[in-house]
């Protein structure tokens, strides 16, 4: 404690790398930056925290030159600056790294890495050669050893965040921001993704990162700095912020728990409601069971097949080859995702952009989208039904937008998630499959997403969950399934479940 | 006092933004554009008279009835480019049944409607089943329509020249049937052929409101796959889209013989490029998920009243395609500006 106070009170005459004083920010009228400060210093991470439309984005999409119509200051090594477009910051050495990554899938790894700043000669030649040494060196740097002339395509997400920090490398760049680059890895391709920013840290390199998880805000940051409604709460070094008055700064008053409380879950008192025997996944079976009133928690590493469970039992590839699957009781034949439906399951997919809302639609639409059924008469929609009951789902969920006739797309990802929710809910499942149900929304949302799931959990629903940020599995899960390369690697009951043995078990390690 | 005074104002502004962001009030503005053009270059007074408007009704009303169709399968973010080959297809078809075979009308418009009908769910078919997309899928549809056109007639247009046993050609009376498609009614006021494109947009708003039909063509133009994954039948609603399109071709081919008295085998050529760039000046959005058939009427109204004015206004052909071109840039241009 004592040294990290004596580090920012020594770097203090220091002239810091970047300073944004009174920056303040509209959109067609609604203020969404008023009057914010911010500064970076040489090998910093300073860590920029809040709630989803705090104005975090905004403000970094200032800062590398995507929004120009902003009004404040912003001294770049103490010299007045004003970026006109990303390519004007980015000669100032300023590379971001947005939630929506710019990269070209179906072109190599080296031609992304040099996109837009090809080396060439004065006729416009490329010069291969520089290149590949150039890009080559780079990924050396990174610890990454891939071929750079294959598509990006064959490699995984966790690959693509890193040729995108290539890039900013090629770039010179002295400044990087990261937005919440840590929302789709898993935990080991994060941790060595802060190997990777504490060695550009070394190096000098000042670093933006954005993020909602409160664990990895501590791991990593020198300081923090909390936005609220586009305003500016404070800065602090972590260990003079508490994570319980870090929420306070985010949230704007105080969250009690990080996980709500609940009662207990015992087996006897409730029964099988989905039993799955020798399910085949990749030649590896599988076979488990779960209760109603149950939520159990599926761990894994990326490509241990956690998803592809769900979407096999769920019948998004249609017939699985082999297993047997019964619900209630019942046999249950997986053919389609709309028989899935009638048989009373339902799956929240990971990615609502790609293949969860459709973001044209209203919010009614959205939530009637899987249960449509319920509101025909002789193939007609009865709106006034459809309305009555949505408008029910609306405010239980405590979705906020103008009204449930607005378009998802224009909700914050929270709201978004509720939506969804909301749609699934309104199918009458008898079992629910989550599949990263808090991804990438903030800290608000995600208790009341928790709340909802521990109220469904009390009326007996049977829940399965799948989620990247461990302690919320071990918050949420009654008991905690394993997996390893597919295979059921461990099955752990919640008291004796630990972040340790979890990702023991995920890494193929026998207990 | 004043306060409150510009508070309103305030309100009334923000009011006025919003609702010029509509699609719905960018594509009448498109269209008031227009015919406030009519108005000025109004060729002593042709504009203001009935006749000029009904016979633009009457113009439009085939291509608007293409464009019907077009929406639908627009919206489902897919393209249907075989349109106009399947209009030559039933034209050629109903003349050939109506005229040279004496057919029944009745039944010579379900056996028409029924090939339009197979050649949608043929392009919908291959669309959905074999993942062909739907620009290459209906390419080659539109080829081959135009090719069973041409063998189906002999490469001859069908008309009221009827051939001989003896090689003479004698002229018929044409079927009562055309006479009554290509009529006015209401004492001249209105064409059938209008009536018929009227409520075909009826049929379109009917099935994209009020059924659960719409919302799922709605669903899957916006996102499939997240469609699919709530149970939503794609391959229906796809079949759905590209059937219905057929099935106005189908009309529009009937439309098209009656007017023309005999059914020619190269009817129907560059037609789907009007209809495409009628349903896209409205503002239905070629990638999918948005727009609505009022717009495709509007937009319909649009392009009837430029070629109208340019017509009434003897505005040569070659300056007209060239005027033409322009305006559609212009005018999708002027929707687009939003943000």
């Amino acid at each position: 404690m004592h040294s990290n106070t004596h580090h920012t009170e020594r770097a203090h005459p220091e002239k810091p790398l970047l300073q944004m004083k009174n920056i303040h920010k509209s959109f067609s009228g609604v203020k969404v930056l008023d009057g914010v400060c911010f500064d970076l210093k040489k090998g910093e991470i300073h860590v920029l925290a809040g709630e989803n439309g705090a104005g975090k984005t905004t403000l970094v999409k200032i800062l590398s030159g995507a929004h120009t119509d902003h009004s404040g200051d912003v001294y770049l090594d103490g010299a007045l600056v004003r970026f006109v477009s990303p390519s004007h910051a980015a000669k100032y050495g300023i590379s971001a790294i947005y939630q929506e990554r710019s990269l070209v899938n179906s072109m190599s790894v080296r031609d992304n890495i040099f996109l837009g700043k090809e080396k060439t000669d004065l006729l416009g030649r490329m010069n291969f050669k520089q290149e590949n040494d150039l890009a080559r060196h780079v990924l050396q740097q990174l610890g990454l050893d891939i071929d750079i002339s294959r598509p990006l395509s064959s490699y995984p997400l966790s690959v693509k965040q890193m040729i995108e920090i290539a890039k900013a490398l090629v770039n010179e760049s002295k400044i990087i921001i990261m937005d919440e680059p840590t929302s789709a890895l898993n935990t080991m391709e994060t941790s060595h993704l802060f190997e990777i920013i504490n060695e550009l840290k070394k190096n000098g390199h000042g670093i933006v990162f954005i993020s909602h998880r409160l664990e990895e805000i501590y791991n990593i940051a020198d300081r923090i700095t909390v936005l609220r409604d586009g305003k500016y709460i404070g800065t602090s070094v972590p260990d003079r912020l508490s994570s319980k008055n870090l929420v306070k700064w985010m949230v704007g008053r105080e969250l009690k728990e990080q996980f709500p409380s609940r009662t207990p879950f015992s087996k006897k008192k409730s029964s099988v409601i989905l039993s799955v025997r020798d399910l085949s996944l990749n030649n590896k079976s599988i076979s488990f069971d779960l209760y109603s009133g149950e939520i159990l928690g599926i761990a894994g590493l990326q490509g241990s097949g956690k998803s592809l469970i769900l979407h096999s039992l769920f019948g998004t590839f249609g017939k699985p080859d082999l297993g047997h699957m019964s619900l209630d009781h019942r046999e249950h034949m997986v053919k389609s995702p709309a028989k899935s439906i009638q048989n009373g399951i339902a799956l929240l997919t990971n990615d609502r952009k790609n293949n969860g809302l459709v973001f044209d639609m209203s919010v009614k639409e959205n939530i009637t989208l899987a249960s449509l059924s319920k509101f025909l008469k002789w193939g007609w929609i009865q709106k006034k039904k459809e309305d009555f009951v949505v408008s029910r789902m609306f405010e239980s969920f405590h979705i906020k937008a103008k009204s449930m006739e607005q378009t998802v797309s224009t909700l914050s990802g929270g709201n978004q998630q509720k939506v969804l929710l909301a749609k699934w809910l309104m199918t009458n499942p008898k079992v629910l499959f989550l599949d990263e149900p808090t991804i990438g929304i903030d800290v608000a949302a995600k208790h009341e997403i928790y709340k909802l799931m521990n109220q469904w959990r009390d009326q007996g629903l049977g829940q399965i969950l799948i989620t990247s940020e461990l302690p919320e599995l071990l918050a949420l899960s009654d008991r905690i399934l394993v997996l390893h390369r597919g295979r059921l690697s461990a099955l752990y009951e919640q008291h004796e479940a630990t972040q340790e043995k979890i990702l023991r078990s995920a890494m193929g390690q026998c207990n | 006092m004043q306060l409150k005074q510009t508070k309103f104002s305030k309100n009334l502004i923000l009011d006025l933004m919003r609702i010029s962001k509509l699609p719905v009030a960018r594509a009448l503005a498109a269209l008031c554009f227009v015919i406030v053009l009519g108005m000025i270059f109004n060729a002593d007074g042709a504009f203001f008279k009935w006749d000029t408007h009904r016979d633009m009704l009457r113009h439009i009303s085939v291509f608007g009835i293409l464009a019907c169709g077009m929406t639908l399968v627009i919206i489902t973010a897919g393209i249907d480019l075989s349109v106009g080959s399947i209009l030559g297809l039933t034209a050629v078809l109903f003349s050939l049944f109506t005229i040279h075979l004496g057919w029944p009308p009745f039944f010579a418009v379900l056996i028409c409607l029924a090939a339009g009908l197979s050649c949608g769910f043929t392009s919908g078919f291959v669309i959905d089943r074999f993942k062909v997309q739907p620009f290459i899928a209906t390419l080659a549809m539109m080829v081959f329509a135009r090719g069973i056109a041409k063998w189906v007639s002999g490469g001859q247009k069908i008309s009221t020249a009827v051939l001989q046993t003896d090689g003479t050609y004698q002229y018929v009376e044409a079927p009562p049937v055309f006479n009554l498609i290509n009529s006015k009614i209401f004492h001249e006021n209105i064409a059938v052929v209008t009536l018929i494109f009227l409520g075909s947009i009826l049929i379109c708003w009917l099935v994209l409101s009020k059924l659960r039909w719409g919302r799922h063509i709605y669903a899957v133009g916006g996102n499939e796959e997240a469609s699919r994954l709530s149970g939503i039948p794609v391959t229906a609603t796809k079949l759905l889209v590209y059937g219905a399109s057929g099935f106005f071709c189908a009309v529009a081919g009937i439309c098209q013989a009656a007017q023309e008295l005999q059914g020619d085998p190269e009817a129907g050529m560059t037609y789907e490029l009007t209809a495409i760039a009628i349903v896209v000046i409205g503002g239905t959005n070629l990638l999918g998920g948005t727009g609505g058939i009022g717009l495709t009427f509007i937009g319909a109204m649009t392009i009837g009243y430029l070629e109208k004015i340019l017509s009434i206004n003897a505005v040569g052909e070659a300056s007209r395609l060239m005027l033409t071109g322009v305006i559609i840039v212009g005018a999708v241009m002027f929707q687009k500006y939003r943000k």
